[in-house]
């Protein structure tokens, strides 16, 4: 497998990405290494080819966003929106992720090894999202499909408004929001553990996670509510 | 948007370097702060009774020609006061022994378009309009010493783009913000404020920050106290940072709307809006990055 090497010290962000972008072919498969990323935004956004990309240091908002088929791992903190948007594929952050982790994510695995900032996984569409940390408040709002596992704890309003994604929790749980309830885990949610767990490569008791998903109170409109929640 | 920066060494032989450490830390957080830049630098604190003003004569007619030593010399004149100045372009910090309160007076009385950009022991504050690039150039940021500065480069949402509207705010002595964000309530704050008394110079947002949170300290809360306060005063979005002659504090609302990002060595506490503004710092790569929580207090000592 041929090894490509990027310094972004000395070379444009522009021509890296149109490197990942435009100029693999999809029939060779590569490995790229990205240097001195130095909280850069917008690296290795929408790629569309089975390549692993990974990049040495800090990368800046929206790493690996909208990302198919590639494997991008980041060997240090991502900064707002990480695979915002990754349609398929795994993304791989090895320290802490800020805000918007995944956001809207439809498909593929995002795996943060650390704790997670605010609104991990909102409006999440099918991804699924392993933390290894900790989770900020809004993580899971209005998420609609996808499985996100949280290792550490979670800030208020937890899988607020949720609709069909389902949240793992390991640890406290700070505040549900609203329409979030717990759920008793059956032994399918500990296989989905066990088994998010083995692709994070993170070794935890699937059993000691509760499981969280939509109580659909706010699906319908209820004339009779009265706007109380 | 706007990106805030700030830096305390812990290791004395790094004083020398602050600015040079600074100015690239400055110049990264272009693009969130193109209009204008400021920075306010905090080093060794005047003996006694001394104060310094930093003062800005960008807005009156004869801008960066301003006649200082003719203020000195008016000053002695009028008040018996003798004073030092030490003049940078159209920027001047001006040094004396008498209440700080006496001087202001007569520079609102004889300079109404003089603006005092700052007052106390420690403190020296420059800022103005222009890219952080060309502002850090002016002033030669890159000479400037001390144990620790907050430095600020401004998108103007809120008011309007001018030099008395950059960013670091300061209110009474030695204590400045810089602000990213926007508040929803500032004339609310600014009405709480009026009848104490409290005179404002712009209608900037962020300034009705600082003098609500100056107020606090002066009305003997600790920093922990008045920031306190902040949560429950402030409405909006802000990530602050804060300086004092001996600390500097964050402080991010709690939605985290705005972004913030510490790297700390054995030898500097360095904060950024991102950490871009971080990576040329030395030893970075080992530093420990980390995000700071909404809603908590960081404060760190010089």
């Amino acid at each position: 497998m041929e090894r490509v090497s990027f310094d972004l010290a000395s070379t444009p962000l522009r021509e890296v990405n149109q490197f990942l972008y435009q100029k693999l072919q999809a029939e060779d498969e590569r490995h790229v290494e990205v240097h001195n990323p130095d909280g850069a935004h917008n690296i290795a956004v929408g790629l569309d080819q089975p390549v692993t990309v990974e990049i040495h240091g800090h990368a800046g908002y929206y790493a690996a966003g909208m990302n198919k088929k590639a494997h991008v791992i980041v060997h240090g903190s991502a900064g707002t929106g990480v695979a915002e948007n990754m349609m398929s594929g795994v993304v791989h952050v090895k320290g802490f992720a800020s805000n918007g982790a995944g956001a809207t994510a439809h498909g593929g695995l995002l795996v943060i090894d650390g704790d997670a900032g605010l609104r991990c996984g909102i409006s999440l569409k099918g991804a699924d999202i392993v933390v290894g940390g900790s989770v900020g408040s809004f993580s899971g709002f209005m998420a609609q499909a996808g499985r996100m596992v949280i290792c550490g704890n979670a800030g208020d309003a937890l899988g607020d408004s949720l609709y069909e994604a389902v949240i793992y929790i390991r640890g406290e749980v700070k505040s549900l929001g609203a329409d979030a309830q717990f759920e008793p885990m059956t032994d399918e949610d500990r296989a989905t553990v066990a088994d998010l767990l083995r692709q994070a490569g993170l070794q935890h008791d699937p059993a000691s996670f509760k499981r969280i998903a939509s109580a659909r109170s706010l699906y319908h409109w209820n004339a009779d509510a009265n706007q109380e929640y | 948007m706007c990106g805030i920066v700030g830096l305390l060494v812990k290791k004395p032989a790094l004083k020398q370097q602050l600015g040079q450490l600074m100015v690239p830390m400055l110049i990264g957080m272009t693009e969130r702060g193109p209009d204008s830049a400021g920075l306010a630098v905090f080093a060794e604190p005047l003996k006694g009774s001394a104060r310094k003003l930093s003062l800005y004569s960008g807005l009156t007619e004869a801008g960066a020609d301003f006649d200082w030593h003719g203020l000195t010399h008016g000053l002695q004149q009028h008040l018996g006061v003798t004073s030092t100045i030490d003049v940078k372009h159209n920027h001047a910090v001006l040094s004396f022994e008498v209440s700080p309160d006496i001087v202001k007076k007569w520079l609102r009385e004889h300079h109404p378009k003089l603006h005092i950009l700052s007052t106390g022991q420690t403190i020296d504050l420059y800022k103005d309009i222009g890219t952080p690039s060309m502002v850090s150039d002016r002033y030669d940021f890159s000479s400037l010493t001390g144990s620790h500065l907050v430095g600020h480069t401004r998108m103007a949402t809120e008011s309007a783009v001018t030099p008395d509207r950059a960013h670091p705010f300061t209110a009474g002595e030695d204590f400045c913000l810089v602000h990213n964000g926007s508040l929803s309530n500032p004339y609310g704050l600014r009405r709480k404020l009026e009848p104490h008394g409290i005179h404002f110079d712009t209608d900037n947002d962020t300034e009705a920050a600082c003098r609500f949170l100056e107020w606090r300290l002066r009305e003997g809360d600790d920093l922990e106290t008045a920031l306190h306060a902040g949560f429950e005063e402030l409405d909006g979005f802000f990530t602050f940072l804060m300086g004092t002659p001996d600390k500097l504090a964050l402080i991010r609302d709690p939605f985290a709307c705005k972004p913030a990002v510490v790297a700390e060595t054995d030898d500097y506490v360095a904060i950024a809006s991102e950490f871009r503004s971080l990576a040329h710092l030395p030893d970075v790569k080992h530093a420990k990055v980390f995000e700071p929580a909404p809603e908590e207090m960081y404060v760190w000592n010089a």
